[in-house]
């Protein structure tokens, strides 16, 4: 087989296999323009063709690395100490490594310590979460926290950004509680796909406190754009869902987004 | 009450129902992680001995989940049918196992496992799993025949179907139309057309329902479609007029995992009335679409049981098809290898799962489908699926979730292809449901025997489709 190229799925199997074919326009290439799924990849007999069975082991190999690099805070906290919320404070969970965080869901949830955070109230703060995939923190949170300060600064007290390691989204919970936040916003790295490894998730957690189940969150998912919802969208989502867990009196599944607003792009 | 067992001249005591039923559990990390698995093979071994010795008449006493304390457990033994019962009455767990063997091998075994199902209670059911070989999974399951119906059949001997998933990060309408146009010119969706949004707000959900409503009509195809959001958002698009076919929402086997999920049986049933109010199926009323998995309720810290013994992760998902049964469902499928490494650690983890939540679920009364998946942090690969869908369709699986390539880009995770579904029909001589299978044929995606041979986009008026959602 030749190496893989860019959109190896826009190959035919003629291609690959070295025949001269005269060019043909693909009739799927113009769908896949709205979409990163693996559509139209042909068949031999009803089988998936060489290519793409190909494709789907090397990104099966590249997102299955992904789980495991770490997170570097150090660019991290200079970035979102630009954000103007205040220093960022760095923590890790109880799990004390990769292995430790895959298998024990437990520690991940719990920080390290907690002494270390300042407990003045804020009526918001957001907790930054490695999750999965560090690749979708470093290459989304310090720009989406932009994002939200610039839609939510003005209308509530924001704390300190706090970033923690090995960390699953309900170790906001003890942050939130402990810092005397009203409504805390976790963005943790959603776990890596075969298309996707910088996915990124955010869960709004209204009064935080240990022991909350999910049912108690709102969740924005796939955060990455160009292909994924874009930084000003997720934003504007989450303005509304602030505003409607402080009018409800608590976040999950009773409080509905109202919609997206269709003329917001990022 | 405590049982005991030797085996090597080493005595094991086991203090209660729920300790022994764990610690008979074939190996998996969310028993581990949960502190309730054996603590040695032989331990294991052990366990399999006392279980197996266990009269069934002991689960009707003997409560895993209190009554008291769990509505899960309440309907479960208030809906349980004495009379089916009678039947197995005296048996042992091991009994029970020869005695389905025995039944599976016969002719009228799928009549005489139907005649049993409400007589059993999902505790039983999950019992005699654990010791019970894939072998012996595979063989029961394949005699139970489970149907529902909606626009399409499911259950019918000889058939796989499939979902077609098409599932987007931003739940695109026009992206989603080529994905559910990639599917139909492979033959899927005969179960059902389902997309999990990937946001909840009810506006985007709607919109979803109505593009999904305009192509199956636009094409006169025979199927059902879900947008497989929460049930409470679904009473409310059904409300505001929205057509609606199936009414999904995710369950798990105790009441407190069903509160993690913001849903308790009232709120099922509210969900069940008003799909139903709508009459939209055409060869059966079958409304209800229903995923659960593995470690839910642990993963949600709603796994206890008496006494605060913590219930093993399979038995929990047993009684999750005790709940669902009771709302006859057309659909329900086990999300088998989504919920990650720490609920099922690798490949042999979640094929033995598979096998034992569609054995469990099916005896049970359940039309079961699988999603047989995984994710990239589990250690499993597309080797160990293969493994799975072949002993899942030997086993008479209702129906499979199929994406493109096998490739959920917005959940992040990989299912089946469209492909792999096809392939397996041609191994096993299988075929797509009766309705959707004659339009496959009409559509020339299938020749005139129904074997699936899939369409080129060009030579397929479906290709209009994509306009659909580009409105």
């Amino acid at each position: 087989m030749n190496e893989p190229t860019a959109d190896p799925r826009a190959a035919t199997a003629h291609e690959s296999a070295g025949a001269p074919e005269p060019v043909r326009a693909d009739p799927w290439a113009v769908l896949r323009r709205d979409n990163q799924a693996r559509i139209g990849l042909g068949s031999v007999g009803v089988a998936l063709p060489s290519r793409a069975v190909l494709e789907l082991n090397s990104s099966l190999a590249a997102a299955r690395d992904a789980v495991h690099v770490g997170l570097d805070t150090g660019e991290l906290v200079a970035q979102l100490a630009a954000c103007g919320i205040g220093d960022p404070i760095v923590l890790t969970s109880r799990a004390r490594n990769r292995g430790e965080y895959l298998r024990r869901p437990d520690l991940g949830r719990v920080p390290a310590e907690l002494e270390v955070l300042p407990a003045t109230g804020w009526q918001l703060g957001f907790v930054i979460a490695d999750g999965l995939s560090s690749k979708a923190i470093r290459e989304h949170a310090a720009n989406l926290v932009r994002c939200l300060v610039a839609d939510l600064g003005s209308d509530y007290t924001i704390a300190p950004p706090v970033v923690v390691t090995q960390a699953r989204v309900a170790v906001g919970d003890w942050i939130g509680q402990r810092m005397g936040l009203e409504t805390v916003i976790v963005l943790i790295g959603e776990r890596p796909g075969l298309s996707v490894a910088d996915s990124l998730g955010m869960y709004l957690t209204h009064c935080p406190k240990p022991g909350l189940s999910d049912a108690r969150r709102n969740c924005i998912s796939n955060i990455h754009p160009p292909q994924g919802l874009g930084y000003r969208a997720a934003a504007a989502t989450a303005a509304r869902l602030v505003a409607g867990a402080r009018a409800l009196g608590h976040s999950g599944v009773d409080l509905k987004d109202s919609g997206p607003d269709p003329s917001l792009t990022s | 009450m405590i049982r005991r067992q030797t085996l090597d001249g080493h005595s094991y005591e086991f203090g209660s129902l729920v300790e022994l039923m764990a610690k008979a559990t074939p190996r998996r990390s969310g028993d581990e992680l949960a502190g309730c698995a054996a603590r040695s093979e032989q331990e294991r071994a052990a366990a399999q001995w006392a279980l197996a010795d266990v009269s069934l008449d002991c689960f009707l006493t003997e409560m895993v989940v209190p009554y008291e304390t769990d509505e899960v457990t309440r309907l479960i033994v208030d809906e349980q049918d004495r009379t089916a019962f009678s039947a197995l009455s005296g048996l042992t767990v091991g009994g029970f196992r020869d005695w389905l063997l025995e039944a599976a091998a016969r002719r009228e075994g799928s009549a005489l496992l139907g005649s049993i199902a409400p007589g059993l209670l999902p505790e039983m059911v999950a019992a005699v799993s654990k010791i019970m070989r894939n072998q012996d999974l595979i063989a029961v399951a394949k005699a139970c025949r489970v149907q529902a119906g909606f626009r399409t059949t499911m259950g019918l001997s000889g058939r796989l179907a499939t979902r077609l998933q098409p599932n987007h990060p931003t739940d695109d309408l026009r992206g989603i139309a080529a994905e559910i146009l990639d599917g139909l010119l492979l033959g899927a969706g005969d179960a059902v057309v389902g997309i999990n949004p990937a946001g909840d707000s009810p506006q985007a959900c709607a919109d979803l329902s109505v593009m999904m409503d305009e192509i199956r009509r636009s094409y006169e195809i025979p199927m059902q479609s879900c947008v497989l959001t929460h049930v409470s958002t679904t009473i409310g698009l059904i409300e505001a007029g929205v057509p609606v076919d199936l009414v999904f929402q995710s369950i798990g086997g105790t009441e407190g995992t069903n509160k993690s999920f913001g849903v308790d049986i009232a709120m099922l049933e509210e969900g069940w009335a008003a799909g139903r109010s709508l009459h939209r199926g055409t060869v059966g009323d079958n409304v209800m679409y229903f995923e659960t998995g593995q470690g839910s309720s642990l993963s949600a810290g709603a796994h206890l049981g008496t006494d605060g013994h913590p219930v093993d992760e399979q038995t929990l998902e047993a009684r999750s098809y005790g709940l669902a049964r009771h709302f006859e469902p057309l659909l329900l499928n086990t999300v088998v290898g989504f919920i990650g490494p720490e609920y099922l650690y690798d490949g042999k983890q979640i094929i033995r799962a598979g096998l034992e939540d569609h054995f469990c679920g099916k005896l049970l009364g359940v039309p079961m489908g699988v999603d047989v998946c995984f994710t990239n942090h589990a250690q499993a690969d597309f080797d160990d699926m293969d493994t799975l869908l072949t002993l899942l369709a030997a086993a008479g699986v209702n129906y499979v979730i199929t994406a493109p390539g096998g490739d959920d880009v917005m959940l992040g995770y990989q299912s089946l292809s469209y492909h792999d579904a096809n392939v397996m029909r041609n191994v096993l001589g299988l075929r797509c449901a009766p309705e959707f299978e004659q339009w496959l044929i009409g559509q020339g995606i299938a020749d005139a025997a129904g074997r699936v041979h899939g369409l080129d986009l060009a030579s397929s008026s479906l290709r209009e489709l994509v306009g659909t959602g580009a409105r």
